[in-house]
């Protein structure tokens, strides 16, 4: 029987026209294996649904896989979206295929971390993990 | 939203806020001792929303089926929440939650909850905290709240102590004639549904299903005679006639009184399990104190499982 207390809750989203879903799968099974409960959403989604999502299953973390070149615009929609419901206590990290530049313009907006192509899985659990600690209680 | 007292998020729940409805469940599955008086509280509002099982074996059309259901309650106008429930990993105590993959077409529609549990070492197909997710939607103003399992084999069958009606998906090319007089999942049915009725063999299901029927065996619940639904998701069939035959069968219990009969086990249910529970929590917290000395003489055999628990239950009356 399980002891109780609250996991960490992430929601892994693939949004908008972009239908690799390999790499998502992988970082679901792996976050999994860590003990959190992972909501896969399924392929296609807005950022508005994403965020909806968000909310009723009250996570702590919403990852977003993107390999379509839409980062630019999913990541802005995702925040505000967020910020319009009250709920920008909500973290955001991506992974995907993302050039530097971009990277370094999207954190400035408020995604938490972006974690590219290579990252071995371990590192992944342990960002997770972290900036839901950094973030505390709630 | 900063942090609230599980009181303070109440008032806001009751109201229909759908971050203090979410943070309350999350509160609900961890069980937290500081959201007692805040599930009390809730409680106490609850009793008016009709709670529906549905369950069935792994990849029989569970989440596409209540996705349909939930858009023709919808489009009736009343208001519908969703506890879908996946397994928890008996390993990592992890989980991949699923069921919202099929649920998409619900986004955006404030009228639909959709919320996503592990079942978190709990065996009967439900999840730990599913009844106190239930009371937050009751209390919470939905009329109508599905209780998705998780794929069940014969004998998870709590869902029919914990729903005013249940439903039991079976799929077509599982099975013959004689798995349908089996004891277990399909004797706990009001309403039978046969999915993926597009495919050949639907209509020896139907049969198999409707023989049993036949021969008595599952009206041991009451006067209503359980029906059998076929639907179809790809050709969008059935659905309506589902939602149909939930109603007719809330009219019916509502007619007879089996109402109350049913209320009543739902809630015998949910003290034996709460009272479990507690017993549970005493015992591990117990675990270096009286309980490792009554262990020890288990293991010495001196004292045998049943004769030590009374023990410990006995010591725990006298501490309460």
């Amino acid at each position: 029987m399980d002891a109780g207390g609250e996991r960490i809750r992430v929601i892994i989203a693939k949004v908008g026209l972009d239908g690799h879903d390999r790499g998502v799968k992988i970082v679901a099974r792996t976050l999994r294996d860590a003990g959190m409960d992972v909501i896969y959403t399924g392929l296609h989604r807005t950022p508005e649904e994403v965020v909806e999502a968000a909310v009723q299953e009250d996570v702590d973390v919403i990852g977003v896989s993107i390999l379509s070149g839409a980062h630019m615009t999913v990541f802005p929609r995702i925040l505000a979206a967020l910020k319009a419901r009250d709920a920008d206590d909500i973290l955001v990290v991506g992974g995907g295929v993302i050039a530097d530049d971009d990277c370094a313009a999207l954190k400035s907006m408020g995604v938490r971390e972006l974690m590219l192509q290579d990252t071995p899985p371990a590192e992944i659990v342990a960002m997770i993990e972290r900036v839901v600690t950094e973030r505390g209680p709630r | 939203m900063v942090y609230l007292a599980s009181s303070d998020l109440v008032p806001k729940a009751l109201a229909g806020d759908t971050r203090a409805i979410a943070r309350l469940l999350t509160r609900a599955e961890s069980g937290s001792a500081e959201a007692r008086p805040a599930f009390d509280e809730l409680f106490r509002h609850t009793g008016r929303a009709h709670i529906v099982g549905i369950t069935g074996v792994p990849g029989s059309g569970k989440s596409t089926l209540v996705a349909r259901l939930a858009a023709a309650i919808r489009a009736g106008g009343r208001k519908v929440a969703i506890v879908a429930i996946d397994p928890s990993s008996p390993f990592s105590g992890g989980a991949i939650l699923g069921d919202r993959i099929r649920m998409g077409e619900l986004g955006g529609d404030p009228g639909v909850f959709v919320r996503s549990m592990a079942t978190r070492g709990s065996m009967g197909g439900l999840a730990r905290g599913a009844l106190e997710a239930v009371d937050v939607f009751d209390a919470a103003g939905y009329d109508i709240v599905l209780i998705e399992t998780v794929g069940v084999g014969q004998d998870e069958v709590d869902i029919a102590r914990a729903a005013h009606t249940t439903v039991v998906v079976s799929a077509p090319g599982l099975g013959d004639d004689i798995q349908a007089i089996k004891a277990g999942i399909l004797e706990i049915a009001d309403v039978h549904v046969v999915s993926k009725c597009d495919r050949a063999d639907a209509d020896k299901t139907i049969a198999d299903l409707k023989n049993m029927l036949m021969l008595g065996l599952a009206s041991a619940r009451g006067t209503w005679r359980p029906q059998v639904v076929p639907t179809s998701a790809v050709r969008d069939e059935g659905v309506q006639e589902l939602l149909t035959m939930i109603d007719r069968h809330r009219e019916a219990l509502a007619a007879s009184g089996e109402i109350d009969a049913r209320c009543a086990a739902i809630a015998e249910r949910r003290l034996l399990a709460a009272g479990e529970e507690i017993l549970r929590d005493r015992f591990v917290r117990d675990r270096h104190g009286r309980l490792a000395g009554l262990l020890a003489q288990l293991a010495r055999r001196s004292l045998s499982p049943h004769s030590a628990a009374t023990l410990l239950i006995a010591e725990l009356g006298e501490n309460a």
